[in-house]
């Protein structure tokens, strides 16, 4: 029994240097000698430590996100709890967010993404949610790094290993290689749930007196501190790090999400919160923090899997699948009943307090006490410097008269299908049950995934994007196109957006530089959100993304969530039939900078990204959605990485079935390089059906959206006349294998 | 007829096997619970697919010993219909009411994707309203499908014709390259001798709606459902 294995415990005194390997410097130590009017003991240091991280706290980024528009008509519930919950009709919501994974990753590839797709899942779930569908946005270093097949297998492997074994579809997502990432992997993971708009929990402590309560797995000895190693950026010792990655049970997990669901059926709860990052230490004083109360635990009371644990250790244990919840006085018996019938524990630990603090005792005597303010809300907040960095001006130099054109455009096209970046993706996502609960309409691969919602008409459309070169070139840029991107994915499926999730991978924000990169990024998301109309219903944050003080490029991620009012209607990327017309809304510009092409055939990380007018995005965008809602469209795919050469033979070789040519003419005034590879941005390329041309031509006109007829599908070559004709079995063969060729 | 869909700790697509039953197929199913005793007369029993007890352990090994697995046997024994998806052919298996086991994927990855099955024999309840040599588009997910018996076993299969299902390619040629998963002689589904026990890898489950790319699936549910009706016409 864990109760015989109880020790003594005896505070070790509080030295200088032991505050400072707590990642608190002076000034914090400072606040926290105000905030208790006495010095803390080793356990309360502790609880500082890791609430104060950059992880927990988020006080270098508070100041930013508080400008990003968090407000919309169907927006249930903005940031600051588990997940955004957005109103779809029906009586129903959705409730999303995505999270980064990514130091623990690369330490230990196949427990960090679990434990990485684990967490976003109960996030997802506390709220009341049933996950229903998952997402991963994944960067690697250059592919022919020596430790990137064994982190991308790895991380595959594990995001599988604990999404499939869940029952929750991982419906598609993204990956990018790039050498920036070599030693700091991104591991972003969304989950979305359906939840009845009425029955939404959250993470809330209320009402003196009322039990708090501890479900699911025992607690145990790992990933203590791994909120503060998320914290801190990687040098030499990273792989001593290992033991802060938490080990995932996909088993326990599925048990503790089909009980919590059982449990959320009834009215027992107040509110309940997963153990995540910090674990018992910010579920508690978040949860009290929400509902300004206070909370007194006993810890000997938590189920332990190992003997002998401290005080300090239970405190900040990430052991991984487990719940906080505050039942309503008399319940705990009927929610003991739920969780026994699943065989997971559900003890009472503890009681919601009317004095603003966390109480915490072992055995009867007090070990620590804290004012839950000074966890929370009044934790530090840092407007850091910022600086334009130094090379940004010579990053954006870009003069294409000095890159020479290449003679075979047909050979560059195959170069760039084969990239790692274009080549089909297959080789990671067959690995992920794309299936499980039936609704799965379009799986991975497309421009975004689509889901049904049984028992209604309705769909929801699924994406997570960014483009990190962007970011890097013009961090401002970067930010607003990694929105409008996957905006545009959405609606090249006919879904309307109705909100969106980000994580936020960065550098450490103690480089003013990189303190620089964030604050434009977030104002260009900012701006694109306004014009495009988007909430940003949750988030995250992860800094200190580098290695030997080498930060990886600005790398936002946006997980965006539209809906279809009637899914039947979904087009696909991919071409259906001969003799339909191929046309192209928007219009493509000489922008080569920052582009695929100029990266893959010239090596090149240069120039300035595409320019974006937001007012023609949203209606280019719009004027997709009402082709499709009208039933107009063949297809439609988005013109992004590799420009209209790569996205025309995505219509051709992408879809499940044989591929099929197509044949297109245009004479832009612009290079032929840049006419096939730029990145101009509001494009879509559609098929559409002869006789229905006419009608777009018309739909085109009223949102004053360029159109133009480029030639049409057919036959078994991709011929771009006069630069370029290629088989497309020929294409499919080296798209299909590029990636797994170098990953085998 | 009467399906009961049994859910183990761990089973993911219980819920999904039900939902196709019910709401594209129209059948009458109910929910059972792994750690009851299987009480009421049911004309098909399906054990589904997920990840019982975790599979930590050989998938399926833990599982034939919930206390429910006794009354499935039972069952069997007396004839009643029990369909083993995934996992749940896992389970039958080991619980000796199939032959033969399955093990790790030739290329040691979990794998998702659509797969072509030619019907083998359609002189059983599950591929009675199925031509012979028919195809069936329909997924497979799994990390341990790979289907093995010992030489002995394999012949009695043969000679009792109790393979119903091969992987095949597009054209319904049980090629290497359509095998998905290193299967024995491309097996993707087998019954028992009296031909009331059938487990298959795929997952017709997840086909049995057009909007979801195939409802090819819907084919093998509506063949079990043909065959009880006709038993119970032939009986009663």
């Amino acid at each position: 029994m864990a109760e015989a294995g109880h020790k003594k415990f005896t505070q070790p005194a509080v030295t200088p240097e032991l505050v400072a390997s707590h990642g608190l410097n002076a000034e914090e130590y400072g606040k926290i000698l105000e905030f208790l009017g006495r010095e803390p003991n080793y356990t309360e240091l502790g609880v500082f430590s890791v609430m104060w991280s950059e992880h927990c706290s988020y006080k270098s980024s508070r100041v930013y996100l508080k400008n990003l528009p968090t407000e919309g008509p169907y927006v249930l519930q903005g940031p600051g709890e588990n997940a955004g919950v957005v109103d779809i009709g029906d009586g129903l919501a959705v409730a999303f967010k995505m999270e980064s994974h990514n130091h623990p990753s690369f330490i230990e590839p196949y427990q960090g993404a679990a434990t990485g797709v684990g967490g976003i899942l109960r996030d997802i779930f506390t709220m009341g949610a049933r996950p229903i569908a998952s997402l991963n946005s994944l960067r690697f270093g250059a592919i022919d790094h020596p430790r990137t097949r064994y982190l991308v297998a790895g991380v595959v492997a594990g995001i599988g290993g604990y999404g499939n074994c869940i029952g929750v579809p991982t419906v598609g997502g993204e990956c990018y290689f790039d050498a920036c990432y070599n030693a700091n992997i991104l591991v972003n993971a969304f989950t979305l749930g359906l939840v009845d708009k009425n029955r939404i929990f959250t993470g809330l402590a209320q009402g003196i007196g009322n039990p708090v309560m501890y479900v699911g797995s025992k607690t145990g000895r790992d990933g203590i501190h791994g909120a503060t190693m998320a914290s801190e950026s990687f040098s030499e010792e990273k792989e001593q790090r290992r033991p802060t990655v938490q080990v995932g049970d996909p088993f326990t997990e599925k048990l503790l999400l089909e009980a919590c669901l059982e449990l959320f059926q009834h009215d027992y709860i107040i509110g309940i919160q997963d153990m995540g990052a910090a674990g018992l230490t910010s579920s508690s004083t978040e949860m009290a923090g929400r509902g300004g109360c206070g909370i007194e635990l006993d810890l000997s009371k938590v189920p332990m899997r190992e003997t002998g644990m401290t005080p300090y250790e239970i405190l900040l244990s990430e052991s991984q699948e487990r719940m906080l919840l505050v039942a309503k006085q008399g319940c705990e018996g009927a929610i003991k009943r739920i969780f026994d019938k699943w065989d997971l524990d559900a003890v009472v630990i503890g009681r919601v307090t009317d004095d603003q603090q966390i109480r915490t005792l072992w055995d009867g005597e007090e070990v620590a006490c804290m004012p839950i303010r000074a966890l929370t809300k009044e934790a530090p907040a840092y407007h850091r410097p910022t600086a334009r960095p130094a090379y940004q001006d010579q990053v954006q130099q870009l003069d294409l008269a000095n890159i020479p054109e290449p003679k075979d455009f047909g050979a560059v096209l195959k170069q760039l299908l084969a990239s790692p970046n274009l080549a089909s993706k297959e080789w990671i996502y067959r690995q992920y049950d794309q299936f499980v609960r039936t609704n799965t309409i379009i799986a991975a691969g497309a421009d975004a995934a689509v889901i049904r919602i049984k028992g209604t008409e309705k769909g929801l459309a699924l994406v997570a994007d960014g483009n990190s070169r962007y970011c890097y070139l013009d961090p401002y840029v970067g930010g607003a196109l990694a929105v409008a991107e996957a905006a545009r994915n959405l609606a090249c499926v006919g879904a309307r957006p109705v909100g969106l999730t980000d994580c936020l991978n960065f550098g450490s924000p103690e480089n003013p530089e990189v303190m620089w990169q964030f604050a434009e990024v977030i104002h260009g998301m900012r701006d694109a959100c306004l014009a495009l109309h988007i909430p940003v219903v949750s988030g995250n944050v992860s800094f200190y993304n580098e290695t030997d003080g080498v930060p990886i490029h600005p790398t936002p991620t946006i997980g965006m969530v539209g809906l279809l009012e009637k899914v039947e209607r979904v087009v696909t990327p991919w071409f259906k039939t001969a003799g339909d017309i191929v046309a192209l809304l928007g219009r493509t510009r000489e922008e080569l900078g920052g582009s695929e092409y100029l990266k893959t055939i010239h090596g090149l990380t240069r120039g300035t990204p595409p320019w974006i007018d937001l007012k023609l995005e949203l209606a280019v965008q719009t004027c997709c959605i009402e082709a499709i809602e009208q039933g107009l469209l063949q297809s439609a795919h988005d013109v992004a990485d590799g420009g209209l050469a790569v996205a025309l033979a995505e219509c051709c070789i992408g879809g499940p079935d044989k591929p099929i040519g197509a044949r297109v003419e245009t004479h832009e005034m612009i290079r032929a390089d840049a006419l096939l590879f730029s990145e101009s941005q509001s494009r879509i390329l559609v098929s559409v059906k002869e006789n229905n041309l006419e009608r777009l031509q018309e739909l085109a006109e009223q949102h004053h959206v360029p159109l133009l007829a480029l030639g049409t599908v057919g036959g078994g070559r991709l011929a771009f006349q006069p630069l370029l004709q290629l088989p497309v079995e020929e294409l499919r063969g080296i798209w299909s294998n590029g990636l797994t060729a170098q990953l085998e | 007829m009467r399906w009961g869909v049994i859910t183990f700790p761990g089973s993911c697509d219980d819920q999904d096997v039900v939902d196709a039953l019910k709401l594209d197929l129209k059948q009458s199913v109910e929910q059972l619970w792994h750690k009851d005793e299987l009480r009421g007369e049911f004309d098909c029993l399906v054990l589904p697919g997920g990840f019982s007890y975790g599979d930590y352990l050989r998938c399926g090994a833990m599982a034939r010993f919930s206390p429910i697995m006794s009354g499935v046997v039972e069952h069997a024994r007396r004839g009643g219909l029990v369909l083993g998806i995934c996992n749940g052919f896992q389970i039958l298996c080991e619980v000796g009411l199939l032959p033969g086991a399955l093990v790790r994927n030739v290329g040691l990855q979990f794998i998702c994707q659509p797969v072509y099955l030619r019907v083998e024999e359609n002189d059983s309840p599950f591929t009675a309203n199925l031509k012979k040599g028919q195809l069936l588009k329909i997924p497979i997910k799994h990390g341990e499908g790979c289907y093995f018996a010992d030489a002995d076993t394999l012949e009695r299969l043969h000679k009792n014709r109790q393979i119903l299902l091969y992987y095949v390619d597009a054209k319904g040629k049980a090629t290497a390259a359509a095998n998905p998963n290193g299967s024995l002689e491309n097996i993707a589904g087998v019954c028992n001798e009296e031909r009331n026990v059938f487990g298959l890898m795929p997952h017709p489950e997840d086909a049995c709606n057009k909007l979801l790319g195939s409802d090819d699936g819907a084919k093998l549910f509506l063949s079990i459902a043909a065959a009880v009706v006709e038993g119970t016409k032939r009986h009663g």
